[in-house]
């Protein structure tokens, strides 16, 4: 769980194009929307793409995104259940 | 005859930032285009996260204009009155083959929403609007090169029919060799700057002043 | 005021090649709209309103030329021919200009196959509006608007003032977009495509449906014959809010519509029918019926055509307000197919059965990607 949450944040940081920030600067219970990160509904719609791409789970619909993208937690846990 | 002045111009082009016509910024060794402009933002006006992730045009024209708004020249306009007129000939032609190359292949096929959004040139033009709240008329013109007396005369018949009181204009363009950025703003305030009249002799002039 | 006539207009359309065909088959309640599998545009089935290449091209038949068009400029061809056919303006003169409105013109010669066909330059939208112009022997630089979805009916603004300025007696405003795979692609990564035929302003609706169509609108600084309808007014604005997603309160969309009015010297009670973009986004029609309800329109019967059309992005503009004349000219109303009950929050008047409708003054919305906004008045004499 440890090394993806490590790798999520790498993920994200790279994908989302999140200027100046390191792994390290990201807390994995903080939200990602909202007053945590500030992402927005375009970089919730790029999670959706980076979760199918880079690990094989599709998202049919966005309103499941809510939950599973809250934290970076809550999406290393999601990513945990769907694979394999 | 009230009428709108040209009161500060940017270009931005290889690798060199010039405001009103004098060397502002420059780093000729960076390597691409998209290093060049993340250097050029940190050095004018760091902490905006949102330029990061916009494509490498929208920096290109972004830039541009927080450079010639550093002043504030916009700080007595409505911003209903605050008008955005930019052109080019490519589009967004380069985040276009971007886009093109993430869906080629049926195996292989991710379409990413944050490179799609980008594939419209006005985008740019909303990038500005958000960053300063300018809600004036916005037209994004396609040329195969520069038409000054097209936009002057756009741009000055907005005015005369009171659609706008200041506007951002010019010529943001990228293509896969090279990039330039010519972007001016002008108002109708006499505020006691040197007065440039907005022409298209003027505004031609102007972008020849860095070739 | 503006001093402009629309005198000629034209719709290239899975439902038909003139705008008379396609106001007949939106009278009878038909859509464009088909669920469309070809694997070359999208890996799964999708909606779209497609032009058959069959009938374009059985079409395109009579259209004098040894040249090689792509589809798009095939559409476009035989649309400026047919609105032009229908005046006895000049289209060889430096007094009649043209205005080419698209998003992505010849986007689809950037796929692999294509890249070969035409030359490089092809897919530059400057040189499409050349191609186009120059079939025609038009002496002017033709003008190209890329604004997003509103870019016809922003062509129309510019087109109107530009004759009002004397620049031009005439303009021919010609807008197209063709449903590619690039395009389809992006919309499904938005997640905005609906599954089945969009639903504008209902309930239900759950994303827009793509279309491919070509446009022409003809305005001149004169009347001529019966063509009585006129431009009043309009205006363009900016949410200044989020590149993708429309205002909350509807902000850029009512700057637009009260520019346009304030332009058109109308109030809110002599509009008599609005034509809005209504993509069937849930925010997209939200966020319109709070730009009506807060100019207190809320009476005045409101339609989409993306039911019919779905959306045709550069052409949508031209399309609609193509088929607003023809209301206007029938005095009827259309209903917007798909609609069934009112999924907005404001109570506006979506038109759901085609009526016989006395029209006189009409409103025109649009809204698109990057928070832009249009808005128009015509006004019949």
């Amino acid at each position: 769980m440890e090394e993806l949450i490590q790798k999520l944040k790498v993920q994200i940081i790279e994908q989302l194009n999140l200027e100046d920030m390191e792994p390290d600067d990201i807390d994995e219970t903080d939200p990602l929307f909202g007053n945590g990160l500030g992402l927005d509904s375009i970089d919730a719609l790029e999670l959706i793409v980076l979760l199918e791409k880079e690990y094989g789970i599709k998202i049919e619909n966005p309103k499941d995104g809510q939950k599973i993208f809250y934290s970076i937690k809550s999406m290393a846990e999601f990513i945990e259940s769907h694979q394999k | 005859m009230e009428q709108l002045i040209i009161k500060t111009y940017c270009h931005i082009k290889n690798n060199h930032v010039y405001i009103n016509g004098q060397p502002a910024f420059d780093y000729p060794e960076a390597n691409s285009m998209h290093d060049f402009l993340k250097k050029a933002f940190k050095h004018f006006k760091p902490g905006y996260a949102k330029f990061y992730k916009m494509d490498d045009i929208s920096k290109l024209g972004f830039l541009a204009s927080e450079v010639i708004l550093k002043d504030k020249p916009n700080q007595n306009c409505a911003p209903e009155d605050v008008g955005i007129v930019i052109s080019n000939s490519q589009s967004t032609l380069v985040t276009d083959t971007e886009f093109q190359a993430s869906i080629e292949d049926d195996d292989h096929f991710f379409p990413s929403p944050s490179v799609f959004v980008y594939t419209l040139p006005n985008i740019m033009m909303g990038e500005i609007s958000i960053r300063h709240g300018f809600r004036g008329e916005n037209a994004f013109y396609i040329f195969e090169n520069f038409n000054a007396n097209f936009v002057a005369d756009y741009i000055n018949q907005l005015f005369l029919s009171q659609k706008l009181k200041a506007c951002i204009g010019g010529w943001v363009d990228q293509s896969s060799e090279s990039y330039e950025a010519f972007i001016y703003w002008a108002d109708d305030q006499k505020d006691g700057i040197p007065a440039i009249e907005h022409s298209g002799n003027e505004i031609e002039r102007l972008y020849n002043l860095i070739r | 005021m503006h001093m402009a006539f629309f005198v000629a207009d034209n719709i290239i359309s899975p439902l038909g090649f003139t705008t008379a065909d396609n106001f007949f088959a939106l009278a009878k309640g038909l859509t464009g709209i088909d669920i469309i599998n070809d694997t070359k545009i999208y890996p799964e089935t999708f909606p779209a309103a497609m032009i058959q290449p069959r009938s374009l091209n059985n079409a395109f038949e009579n259209i004098p030329t040894t040249t090689t068009f792509t589809h798009l400029e095939k559409m476009l061809l035989l649309s400026v021919s047919d609105a032009i056919n229908k005046t006895t303006i000049d289209i060889k003169s430096p007094k009649t200009g043209i205005i080419l409105s698209t998003t992505k013109g010849n986007i689809d010669l950037l796929a692999p196959d294509q890249q070969n066909k035409f030359e490089k330059e092809r897919v530059q939208l400057w040189r499409l509006a050349q191609v186009i112009a120059g079939y025609f022997g038009n002496p002017n630089q033709p003008i190209v608007i890329s604004n997003a979805c509103i870019s016809g009916v922003l062509a129309i603004n510019v087109a109107a003032m530009l004759i009002h300025e004397g620049k031009f007696d005439h303009i021919i405003v010609i807008g197209g977009d063709i449903v590619s795979r690039f395009v389809v692609s992006g919309f499904m990564s938005f997640m905005s495509l609906s599954p089945k035929a969009c639903k504008p302003f209902d309930k239900e609706r759950d994303g827009l449906s793509l279309g491919e169509a070509a446009s022409t609108i003809i305005l001149s600084k004169d009347k001529t014959g019966k063509n009585n309808i006129r431009y009043l007014g309009g205006a363009s604005a900016n949410d200044a809010n989020h590149i993708s997603g429309p205002s909350r309160t509807g902000e850029g969309s009512f700057i637009a519509i009260k520019k346009a009015m304030e332009e058109a010297n109308v109030t809110p009670h002599q509009i008599d029918h609005i034509s809005a973009h209504g993509t069937a986004t849930p925010y997209n029609d939200e966020m319109e019926s709070i730009a009506i309800d807060r100019h207190q329109l809320n009476k005045a019967p409101v339609n989409s055509l993306k039911g019919s059309f779905g959306h045709t992005l550069g052409a949508a503009g031209l399309v609609e307000t193509a088929i607003l004349l023809e209301e206007m000219r029938n005095n009827m109303l259309l209903k917007t197919v798909g609609f069934s009950e009112l999924g907005v929050s404001r109570k506006i008047n979506v038109v759901n059965q085609t009526t016989n409708h006395e029209l006189k003054t009409c409103l025109k919305m649009a809204s698109g990607f990057g928070g832009s906004n249009a808005a128009m008045v015509i006004q019949k004499a």
